[in-house]
């Protein structure tokens, strides 16, 4: 069957519940107010989109509580939250360490913990460094020994809030991957401060930690590996909405700033820029559809769709968002217009999941094209 | 007239697949003369199915020429070869369709689509390229006719052709826009002189043609006297449908040869062109994705803007790629295959070599709009922004500076 690469008529809903909520709930003042206070996010607005539109339970099976949906709507989601560059933990929590669960087999503990996840009770995240990229070796970082977990992971997503760590480590016998709760005695999570101030990273210790085990060496470097896939998938689709905030945003600046006497976006300079960033749109979005469509079928292309997309995707954004500042000129560069928070997502987005140019080297051989030796 | 054929065939895709099948029964293509196959289908209403009955057409939905062809192409039949006559299909013919009179409609119509005659588009002059609206050559009113005398330039096809869509000045007092007529002019009279333009590739593809008192009959006009430039548009809307449409296979285009370059482990290949290989590849197959969303777009009902990103990308694409193969084939990338002049029946932009791929795609930012008209085109059409100041729209076209 052929991709859908447009919207359908749930995910436009969808879509249009979210930005409702987020206009109302996450103006840029109040993105800049709560990372002021010291990049914790905003719970509340978390708990809104768990429990009030099921954000976080889209692609979670009917029978653990969730709505049975794809990995479409979920990146329509994210699509959303980059345009308002919310600071909730969406990407590590119902992105990453929900399909990690998901991929594990079903069991008493992955279960609960699933359904508490999707449900918004708890935050969960994945324990990878945020730049991890698919096709790299699985982490052994932490060790696991007899159900006990030591080792340190530096920069997770969002590793502050979370009540659950998802926690790839190596065992006597190979790869496994654990539960942790944030509460037992032997966590640290510190919070370091974040080059994306709307995304917060922690960096995780663990010292002889009690662990419940949810994949063993059979599965949990695929589990692993699927998850990073999928987040990585999904965070084209963020940067899809992160590149149009910042193309739409310098269009109305444009229009209303004159100097010498005109309409900046009268320039043909300028306008030729803007067409552009308009270009690289185009694509960038058709490419992350296709790959929220190949993820959300299970299709054979997946891995190529997602390499397409997130290297595409991560320069888009990062593009998009280094033309909204510099064509604001001198408000752009200030801290208090949101064009920097746009800034700094797109450029960590960059490198969240892989970089274009680690992307390229997995994307490749899958294609037939093999670095040069 | 009979009655109709909708009447008694359905306009769904088994009720074409049958009509061909019917077809097909009675015309075998095996036996059947070439020129005498593709006439009988046009009469048959399957050589454009979106065109009415009478004129090659059933009056069916767009969408189920393929249907037709897939039974043709499994029968062997023969087909109109329409990349040789692209001119003719994509921009005369819906042109004629929408301005021309039934006899016009009914003269030219049938040997277009058989390929029996060729057709070129006489627009672009050296005075009037991206400001098409501005052309000079001049049409007089002599009696029952029209005397032409002007200079057309970048005219493919026109020493082949047997006709060609010319717009030419008829109101020099008038602005520009409004000064214009639409003609078919005969390309073997007397006054049309036809000369090779040689390009940067060495080859000619395309041609000059000079205009000397040329005589065009009232009678092959299309539209009224000084609706050229509306008739036109017509013919340019067409001319980017033709340009944007056609779905793509992964590596369909200029992607696939640098790829199939890469895969032989050309002199120049190190990590770095490795990693723009990549980034183009990629970019090509997110453009490639970006046009069949959007003919998923039209056959949703809902066409987008983003045709115009289409050549935008592909422009910029043909010339990134076509420049690293050259790098990546090393001292072979020194050598061209031939200079002379040579005059091709259609152009290939991935045929030939390397060098003649990287110079001809130098044209694609070029023709059918050049990519910073595009650009502003993108910019006031779809990004909603101030229109460039124009100083020429309400002048007589005479008094304009050039």
């Amino acid at each position: 069957m052929s991709p859908n690469l447009l919207y359908s008529t749930e995910e436009q809903d969808l879509r249009a519940s979210v930005r409702d909520l987020l206009t109302d709930r996450c103006p840029p003042e109040r993105v800049l107010e709560l990372c002021e206070e010291g990049g914790t996010g905003d719970p509340a607005l978390w708990h809104t989109l768990a429990t009030q539109l099921g954000a976080t339970s889209l692609n979670v099976p009917d029978e653990l509580g969730g709505q049975g949906a794809s990995v479409r709507e979920v990146a329509v989601v994210a699509e959303e939250l980059g345009r308002f560059v919310a600071p909730v933990p969406f990407l590590g929590s119902a992105v990453l360490a929900t399909s990690a669960l998901l991929g594990c087999r079903a069991g008493e503990h992955r279960d609960a913990v699933l359904a508490e996840v999707a449900a918004g009770n708890r935050t969960a995240t994945l324990v990878v460094p945020l730049s991890s990229c698919v096709g790299g070796s699985f982490p052994t970082a932490v060790r696991a020994r007899e159900g006990r977990l030591s080792g340190s992971v530096r920069t997770v997503a969002e590793g502050a809030g979370a009540d659950c760590l998802i926690v790839p480590a190596g065992g006597a016998e190979g790869p496994e991957l654990y539960v942790v709760d944030a509460t037992e005695s032997g966590v640290t999570v510190d919070a370091v401060t974040s080059f994306d101030i709307t995304r917060p990273v922690s960096d995780v210790d663990l010292e002889d930690v009690a662990g419940v085990r949810i994949a063993g060496p059979d599965l949990a470097a695929t589990v692993l590996e699927d998850a990073v896939r999928t987040g990585a998938g999904v965070l084209a689709s963020e940067q899809v909405g992160v590149a149009e905030w910042c193309l739409d945003s310098t269009v109305e600046y444009l229009k209303q700033r004159y100097q010498f006497g005109r309409a900046l976006a009268s320039y043909q300079a300028l306008k030729h820029r803007l067409a552009d960033l308009w270009y690289e749109l185009v694509v960038a979005r058709a490419a992350a559809r296709y790959a929220a469509d190949q993820l959300a079928t299970a299709g054979d292309d997946a891995p190529v769709a997602v390499g397409v997309a997130q290297s595409l995707c991560a320069r888009v954004a990062r593009h998009a968002a280094e033309e909204c500042v510099q064509l604001h000129g001198g408000i752009g560069m200030t801290w208090e217009h949101p064009a920097h928070l746009y800034l700094k997502r797109a450029k960590a987005d960059e490198i969240a999941l892989g970089s274009p140019s680690a992307h390229h080297g997995v994307l490749g051989p899958l294609v037939d094209l093999h670095p040069a030796p | 007239m009979s009655e109709s054929v909708a009447d008694t065939v359905e306009l769904d895709a088994e009720g074409l697949r049958s009509r061909t099948r019917e077809f097909l029964a009675s015309n075998d293509p095996a036996t059947t003369d070439r020129g005498e196959f593709l006439r009988a289908r046009f009469d048959a209403g399957l050589a454009w199915v979106h065109y009415p009955e009478g004129l090659g057409g059933l009056g069916a939905p767009r969408a189920l020429q393929p249907v037709v062809d897939a039974e043709l192409e499994a029968a062997g039949a023969p087909d109109n070869e329409p990349s040789r006559i692209g001119i003719g299909l994509g921009m005369a013919a819906p042109t004629i369709l929408a301005f021309g009179t039934e006899e016009q409609k009914q003269g030219f119509l049938r040997p277009l689509w058989t390929g029996e005659e060729v057709w070129c588009q006489l627009f672009s002059e050296p005075g009037a390229g991206s400001d098409l609206a501005s052309v000079g050559t001049r049409a007089e009113r002599k009696g029952d006719g029209w005397r032409v005398t002007g200079q057309k330039v970048w005219t493919s096809s026109a020493h082949n052709a047997r006709w060609a869509i010319l717009l030419a000045r008829t109101d020099p007092d008038a602005p520009k826009h409004k000064g214009m007529s639409y003609f078919v002019c005969d390309m073997t009279d007397p006054g049309v002189e036809v000369r090779p333009l040689r390009q940067i590739t060495g080859e000619a593809e395309f041609n000059e043609v000079f205009l000397s008192d040329a005589w065009i009959p009232d009678s092959n006009r299309l539209g009224e006297v000084g609706e050229g430039w509306r008739v036109a548009q017509t013919t340019l809307m067409n001319e980017r449908v033709a340009i944007g449409g056609r779905p793509m296979p992964r590596e369909g285009g200029m992607s696939g040869v640098v790829a199939d370059t890469w895969r032989k482990r050309p002199e120049g290949a190190d990590a770095a062109t490795y990693d723009r290989l990549m980034a183009l590849w990629v970019e090509a197959e997110a453009l490639r994705l970006a046009g069949k969303r959007l003919g998923q777009q039209l056959a949703a009902g809902s066409p987008g803007p983003e045709g115009s990103a289409m050549k935008l990308g592909f422009a910029r694409l043909s010339q990134e790629l076509s420049g690293l193969e050259l790098e990546l084939l090393g001292q072979e990338g020194l050598r061209y295959d031939d200079w002379s002049l040579r005059r091709p029946e259609t152009v290939n932009f991935t045929g030939r070599t390397a060098g003649y791929r990287y110079l001809r795609a130098k044209g694609n930012s070029i023709e059918g709009g050049t990519s910073e008209v595009l650009r502003n085109i993108i910019a006031e059409r779809v990004l909603g922004l101030p229109a460039e100041a124009r100083a020429d729209k309400d002048v007589p076209w005479k008094d304009l500076p050039r």
